[in-house]
């Protein structure tokens, strides 16, 4: 047996012991997801029992090195886990903004002591963050923000509104983008973290067309922060927030190609499909959506390699937002007035209709389509004056 | 496996980038042969240099002295050829007949094999008998007679056919039309009696014939396979050739979308260039990301029909599909951002659009094929 095949059974072996049943359900809905933090509520006791479990083996994060409390698995181990968790239909443990967004970003500008402080409570579920990135007057101009942290000896006093922050009404932190220096654009920008419980901090959700709220604005009314919360260096939090965002990029783009050779229409189909055209126009995104899947495989291929252009996240986050989008077009037609229904217990709470309500922002967050466009033509395809 | 070329690969892609950018270029093959009218559509030279090179032998079994390569690699020369719009019996010959008489007797293989080999012979493939590709319905039928089969009927739009030496029929041996067994594929010489062609030049400057079977008798030793049960091997010609066009459609498509891009880059109007223009870049970066997932599900279908997965036909339809939208925009983009020149026969880019049109009809366009993403599907 190879050493893979090794790590495969042992993988498995631990994954029937230790994995409740409730745990190898698909998740319904975003109350099923576990997100960690202070506030958090389990719930249940199998939600709580598994993240406990996974966290004691580093299973949470496999692939972050165990000093940080992940399991230290290679890409290729890595991968194993993924094939077996997929295998028996378990839930991830522990989704968090913490795992796919400051981890990368810590694990590639933190000093030691940070990486082994935050990334640990991280890793464990112990704390939940947010990310302070829009602001009212910079959306796609991000870099244009004005909330300003002035420098105080040993500390900034931070002041300032953010918008767009991802459940800050349920983070306990804060990883933020500060102007640190009003006389330069790009290098006047630094990366802080701090407590969403720190004296002035406020917040206020934002009710969306879906019904629900899971944006926030955020209010900082001298906010003070120890300078040894900075990731990065003193006005150099936007390469820290450029190679952060990419990962964002990524991780929208994949939701484009999840249904990996299952085909959209074979789901429309469960609830009748009469329609001629609305069949043509399912096989057409069909077509559309299994070459992305293939894509989605190529790009991650590439990126361990290597090979990716630097600038193809950007492409991945356009072709699959905008992919998205058109699936849950596709999914209303095909659900017609069933699909309507807002807060019905057999529409489980309307889920059908919010999920697409809530796909338009797809597009939006993290860097419109129209953006993405611009960074294709200016970055891949060398376009004049883009 | 990784979605990209192995280090092997990549060499055969540098090797086929170099020679049909050198040898295959617009100027001396399409354009020359078409300004000649010629009958052929191709040249036969650049045929004998494709052979020297191992690629008229690239899926054929090292041990009939091919190279024994696969899909992938196949499709490495096949997006070369559509970059530079080469005209070629490659994919007729190579990739389709090649694949049917690869799977045929040991006396088949011997008496086909070498010729294509050496870049003596041109092969052809008569599956479809109507405009549209309706692969499902055979209606020529092949009877015993004698020592072998009478075969009559009629067949569609033979890409090559009379060029061809010897012509790869599908024809019915038992059962109605639509079913879907009882097909034989059969070898039939160009030679032979009852056996008569009609030249249709396309849009794309190649040759195309209208096949008469009129009770052309051939021998048993012409059945390629097994009597009765050829629909298994008629589909795997299918892929091959399906596969194979998608990849010259994603070629096709860059060769358009380079010569696009380096034209927004080059035109001045208004005082600027037009590249400069956001209601440009925005489309051409569409553009590039339609281009990059076509790559990407023509690579995997590559993959897996090599691997002989058992998805690999439902991959095949999505790359014949998506390579087909792809390119098609990737030439209407092409010729819109031209402008008016991209409108006269001098310029290039309106042969991209010529030649996309026909590749994409060729072994089924988009429809035929999410048409069948649907039915595979189970919907």
């Amino acid at each position: 047996m190879s050493d893979l095949e090794a790590f495969r059974a042992e993988i498995r072996a631990w994954l029937e012991e230790n994995c409740p049943p409730e745990m190898r359900q698909p998740a319904r809905s975003d109350d099923d997801i576990c997100w960690g933090g202070r506030k958090f509520q389990f719930k249940n006791e199998a939600q709580k029992l598994w993240l406990d479990r996974c966290a004691a083996k580093g299973y949470t994060v496999p692939d972050w090195p165990k000093p940080y409390g992940g399991a230290g698995m290679s890409p290729a181990e890595a991968k194993i886990w993924r094939e077996e968790m997929n295998r028996i239909g378990a839930r991830p443990p522990l989704s968090s903004f913490g795992i796919w967004m400051l981890g990368p970003a810590l694990l590639k500008f933190g000093t030691e002591e940070q990486k082994v402080h935050y990334l640990n409570q991280i890793a464990r579920g112990e704390i939940r963050w947010c990310q302070g990135y829009s602001e009212p007057g910079s959306g796609s101009d991000l870099v244009s923000l004005q909330t300003y942290g002035e420098d105080k000896g040993d500390h900034w006093v931070v002041n300032g509104q953010k918008i767009w922050t991802s459940y800050a009404d349920k983070a306990d932190w804060i990883f933020c983008l500060v102007r640190t220096d009003k006389t330069n654009k790009y290098q006047g920008i630094s990366f802080l973290l701090f407590d969403m419980e720190s004296p002035g901090v406020s917040t206020k959700p934002i009710l969306l067309i879906s019904g629900n709220s899971p944006f926030c604005e955020t209010f900082f009314d001298n906010v003070k922060v120890p300078k040894h919360q900075i990731v990065g260096e003193l006005n150099r939090g936007w390469d820290v927030a450029k190679y952060l965002l990419g990962h964002e990029r990524e991780m929208i783009s994949g939701a484009g190609g999840n249904d990996r050779l299952n085909t959209i229409g074979a789901f429309a189909k469960r609830n009748g499909l009469e329609d001629p055209l609305l069949r043509a126009e399912l096989a057409m995104f069909d077509v559309d959506a299994l070459a992305f899947s293939a894509m989605g495989e190529k790009f991650l291929d590439e990126i361990k390699v290597g090979k990716a252009h630097p600038a193809q996240p950007n492409m991945m986050k356009y072709a699959g937002t905008e992919l998205n989008k058109r699936r849950h077009e596709l999914l209303m037609a095909a659900g017609g007035s069933a699909a309507l229904e807002w807060d019905s217990e057999a529409s489980g709470g309307g889920s059908k209709a919010r999920t697409w309500l809530r796909t338009k922002a797809n597009s939006i967050e993290g860097g419109t389509s129209e953006v993405m466009l611009n960074v294709i033509s200016k970055r891949i395809l060398d376009l004049p004056g883009a | 496996m990784a979605l990209y070329h192995t280090e092997d690969q990549a060499m055969l892609a540098d090797t086929a980038r170099q020679f049909m950018s050198d040898e295959g270029t617009i100027a001396k093959q399409l354009r020359h042969w078409r300004d000649k009218q010629c009958k052929d559509g191709f040249g036969h030279a650049l045929w004998k240099q494709f052979a020297e090179l191992g690629f008229t032998g690239i899926l054929v079994a090292e041990a009939d002295g091919g190279l024994g390569m696969g899909h992938v690699e196949a499709g490495i020369v096949l997006e070369e050829i559509g970059r530079n719009l080469t005209p070629s019996p490659f994919l007729t010959s190579s990739v389709m007949a090649a694949t049917a008489i690869g799977a045929g007797s040991a006396d088949l293989r011997g008496r086909y094999l070498p010729g294509l080999l050496a870049g003596d012979s041109v092969f052809a493939v008569a599956i479809d008998e109507g405009p549209k590709h309706r692969p499902e319905r055979i209606a020529t039928r092949a009877e015993r007679a004698g020592n072998g089969f009478r075969i009559t009927g009629g067949k569609a739009f033979v890409v090559h056919g009379g060029s061809a030496d010897m012509l790869v029929v599908a024809a019915r041996t038992a059962g109605a039309d639509d079913d879907n067994d009882g097909i034989t594929l059969f070898a039939v010489p160009k030679d032979a009696a009852g056996l008569s062609q009609d030249a249709v030049r396309l849009v794309d400057s190649s040759m195309a014939t209208h096949v008469k079977l009129d009770g052309v008798q051939v021998d048993a030793d012409a059945v390629i396979g097994e009597v009765d049960a050829g629909r298994e091997l008629l589909n795997r010609v299918l892929n091959a050739g399906r596969v194979g066009a998608a990849a010259e459609s994603v070629g096709v498509a860059g060769g358009a979308f380079d010569m696009t891009t380096t034209y927004l880059k080059q035109r001045k109007q208004f005082g600027q260039l037009i590249g400069e223009f956001q209601a440009l870049q925005h489309r051409a970066a569409h553009l590039y990301s339609e281009l990059e997932i076509a790559r990407a599900s023509v690579i995997k279908a590559q993959q897996m029909l090599d691997a002989g997965s058992d998805k690999a036909e439902l991959m095949v339809s999505v790359a014949k599909a998506k390579a087909g939208k792809a390119a098609s925009l990737a030439v209407k983009e092409g010729v819109q951002m031209h402008g008016g020149i991209g409108m006269t026969d001098e310029y290039d880019i309106g042969l991209y659009m010529k030649r996309d049109r026909a590749l994409s009809e060729f072994m089924g366009d988009m429809y035929y094929h999410a048409e069948r993403v649907a039915q595979l599907s189970g919907y």
